[in-house]
C-alpha cells in the first residue's frame, strides 16, 4: 500500500442510489451511480424493496464501470469502504455484503463507515482538506442534521436533527400536494424560481422556547401541514392554486430555517467554516441564502457540486481513504448493517 | 474444480467448497435475521480449513431461491461479487431443488419442498425422486400452504412449511434447511452434464406498493 496515496474504493447504498467511488489519497477519480429513482417515481416516493432489487442488479455492473472509468483494477486496490448505516436496511445490505465479498477475496482491509460523515467527508476531494472544526448541515430526503466535527474521522457531534420529517421529505410531500412530480426538491426549485415569496409559512422551532430546547433541531411537519391547509382552503374556494408563488414560500420557509440555524451554530461554537451536503443542497435558494448569510457572518461556506451532494460512492471512499490516511482500525467481516447507526459513530 | 456454494435463502446461512471429488469444507450458521454478519466470515473459514485461497476459486455457486429477500440477496449478492473480483463464473440453483436432493435419499416417488415465505405463505415446489435423480415437476411457487391440493400437501415435505403448519403438512421430512455442501454437489454435477445455471433472484412476488395511480383507484 502507497501510505500517502491509498486507492480506495468505496461502496454506497443506503438508500435508492447504488453508488461507486474510487479514490486515490485525496483525489477523486471517480463517481459511479446507478440511480433507481425512475422506478419509484411511479410509487409517489422511495419503495424499499424495489430500491434493494436494484441495487442487487447494478452493484456488480457499477464496481465494473468505476474500476473502467477510473483505469484501474481491483487488484489495485488497498482497501474498500461502505456505508454500514444509517439507511433502508435492505439496501445497506446488498452493499455491505458486497463491500465484503470484495475485501476477502481482494485481501484487503475493509471500512464500514457512516453515510452522514462520508458526506461531511467528500468535501475534501472537491475542496481540500476539512478545516477542523468544521460546522456540517446536512439535508436530504432522509436526514436533517447540524454537525460539530472537529475531526471526520474520529470525532462528530451532533448539535441537532429534525424531530419530524427531513428537510427532503418536506419537498417531496409539498410537491405532491402542489402536483409535481417526485423527487419534489428540483420541481419545486424550478417553480419557485418563477413564483414570489409571498406567503408567510411557519418557521418551525424558532421562537422563545423552542430556540431554548429545540436550539439547533428542525421541524417541517407543521409547515408541510400549513402548506397543505393553504392548497386546500383555496381549492375549496374555487380559485386557482398559485403554484410558483406557494413553492417559492414553502421554499423560503424551510431554506430560511436551515441557514439561520446553521450560520448561530457557527458562531456558538466558533466555527469558521460551514459545509453543506445531502441532496438538498443541490437547491438553489438554500446555496444562494447560505452564501449570502454566510458572507455577512464572516464564514467561509463550502458545497460540493451537487453531483457529489446526493448520495454517492465518492463520498464513502473519501472517508475510507481518510481511514487509512489516519491510522483509524479497519472493520471486522461480521460488521453488520446498521439501519439507525447514530452519526456519532463514524465506523462500526 | 473448485467450487465455493453458498445459499442464504432459508434460515441457514450455509457455506461449502467442493473440489468436484469431495466437499472439502462446510460452515452453517442458523439465524434468519443475520446474513450480512455471518456469510463472509464463514467463507473466510472454509477457505482456511481447507488451505487454500480465494484465488484458488474456479467457480461460485449460488442458491437462487426462493427465500426471504433480504436474506436472499446477501448471499447473491456476495456470489457475484466474489465472482467478479476472482474473474470465476457465478452460478445460479432454485435452492428447493437443493433441498430435494437433500432429501433424496430418506423418500422415494414424488416429495414436496415447502419452504417459509413469511407473510403466512410457503414457497414450493413437487419433485420426483428415481434411483440416482431428482426431478422438478413443478415450477417453484409461492402460496397459502392451505391453498396447495391435498394430494400435494400429502406428500412428504422437506423445508420449514410442516414445522410452521404441522396441521397442513401430514409428512414432514427431518429436511429443514439448505446444506450448501449439497448445493455445491449439484453445482458440480450440472457444470459436468453442461447445465445452463443463470443466477436469478427468484423473488415470485412483485415489491409490496401500490402506485400513485393504483392509490388513486382505490
Amino acid at each position: 500500500m502507497t501510505a500517502e496515496q491509498p486507492l480506495v474504493l468505496g461502496i454506497e447504498t443506503s438508500c435508492d442510489e447504488t453508488g461507486v467511488g474510487i479514490v486515490r489519497g485525496e483525489t477523486l477519480l471517480v463517481d459511479a451511480v446507478a440511480s433507481s429513482v425512475d422506478d419509484h417515481a411511479r410509487f409517489g416516493g422511495v419503495v424499499p424493496e424495489v430500491a434493494s432489487r436494484a441495487h442487487l442488479e447494478e452493484m456488480v455492473p457499477t464496481i465494473e464501470r468505476a474500476c473502467r472509468e477510473a483505469g484501474v483494477t481491483l487488484g489495485d486496490l488497498d482497501a474498500i469502504s461502505v456505508t454500514a448505516g444509517p439507511g433502508l436496511a435492505g439496501s445497506l445490505m446488498v452493499g455491505v455484503a458486497s463491500a465484503k465479498a470484495l475485501a476477502l477475496s481482494l485481501g484487503v482491509p475493509l471500512y464500514g463507515v457512516n453515510h452522514l460523515a462520508s458526506h461531511v467527508a467528500v468535501d475534501i476531494v472537491e475542496h481540500g482538506p476539512l478545516p477542523e472544526p468544521t460546522m456540517a448541515l446536512l439535508v436530504s430526503g432522509g436526514h436533517s442534521s447540524l454537525l460539530l466535527v472537529p475531526d471526520v474521522t474520529s470525532d462528530i457531534r451532533s448539535l441537532g436533527s429534525t424531530i419530524d420529517d427531513a428537510a427532503g421529505e418536506a419537498f417531496d410531500k409539498v410537491a405532491r400536494v402542489l402536483g409535481l412530480p417526485f423527487p419534489g426538491g428540483p420541481y419545486i426549485d424550478r417553480a419557485a424560481r418563477e413564483g414570489q415569496v409571498v406567503i408567510d409559512f411557519p418557521r418551525g422551532l424558532t421562537t422563545g422556547r423552542d430556540m431554548e430546547r429545540h436550539r439547533f433541531d428542525f421541524s417541517f411537519s407543521g409547515l408541510k401541514t400549513a402548506v397543505s391547509r393553504w392548497v386546500q382552503a383555496r381549492e375549496a374556494a374555487g380559485e386557482p392554486v398559485p403554484v410558483n408563488d406557494v413553492a417559492a414560500s414553502f421554499q423560503e420557509a424551510v431554506v430560511d430555517v436551515l441557514t439561520r440555524k446553521a450560520v448561530l451554530a457557527c458562531r456558538e461554537q466558533g466555527a469558521q467554516h460551514l459545509q453543506i451536503g445531502g441532496g438538498v443542497a443541490a437547491n438553489s435558494r438554500l446555496r444562494a441564502m447560505a452564501q449570502s448569510r454566510c458572507d455577512d457572518a464572516g464564514i467561509e461556506l463550502r458545497v460540493p457540486r451537487p453531483g457529489l451532494c446526493t448520495d454517492n460512492g465518492a463520498m464513502v471512499a473519501a472517508l475510507g481513504a481518510q481511514m487509512v490516511l489516519k491510522g483509524r482500525d479497519a472493520s471486522r467481516l461480521d460488521l453488520p448493517a446498521d439501519s439507525s447507526m447514530p452519526v456519532t459513530q463514524i465506523s462500526a | 474444480m473448485l467450487i465455493l456454494a453458498i445459499d442464504t435463502s432459508t434460515s441457514a446461512i450455509t457455506v461449502a467448497l467442493h473440489d468436484e471429488a469431495r466437499v472439502l469444507a462446510q460452515e452453517s450458521h442458523l439465524d434468519p435475521r443475520a446474513h450480512t454478519e455471518w456469510v463472509t466470515p464463514l467463507i473466510a473459514s472454509c477457505l482456511s480449513a481447507a488451505s487454500v485461497t480465494p484465488g484458488d476459486l474456479t467457480a461460485i455457486a449460488v442458491g437462487n431461491g426462493p427465500g426471504p429477500f433480504t436474506g436472499l440477496r446477501v448471499g447473491i449478492v456476495t456470489g457475484l461479487t466474489m465472482g467478479h473480483a476472482l474473474g470465476v463464473p457465478v452460478l445460479g440453483i432454485c435452492s428447493l431443488d437443493v433441498l430435494a436432493e437433500q432429501s433424496a435419499a430418506l423418500t422415494e416417488g414424488e416429495l414436496l419442498v415447502a419452504t417459509d415465505a413469511r407473510r403466512k405463505e410457503v414457497y414450493w415446489a413437487r419433485y420426483a425422486v428415481r434411483p440416482g435423480s431428482v426431478q422438478a415437476l413443478t415450477s417453484p411457487a409461492v402460496d397459502r400452504p392451505a391453498d396447495l391440493p391435498d394430494e400435494v400437501r400429502a406428500l412428504p415435505t422437506a423445508g420449514r412449511g410442516p414445522a410452521l403448519y404441522p396441521e397442513l403438512f401430514a409428512h414432514a421430512l427431518p429436511v429443514l434447511d439448505v446444506d450448501a455442501a449439497m448445493l455445491a454437489r449439484v453445482a458440480v454435477e450440472r457444470t459436468l452434464a453442461g447445465t445452463p445455471m443463470p443466477v436469478e433472484p427468484l423473488y415470485l412476488r412483485r415489491p409490496d406498493a401500490l402506485t400513485t395511480a393504483e392509490r388513486a383507484a382505490r
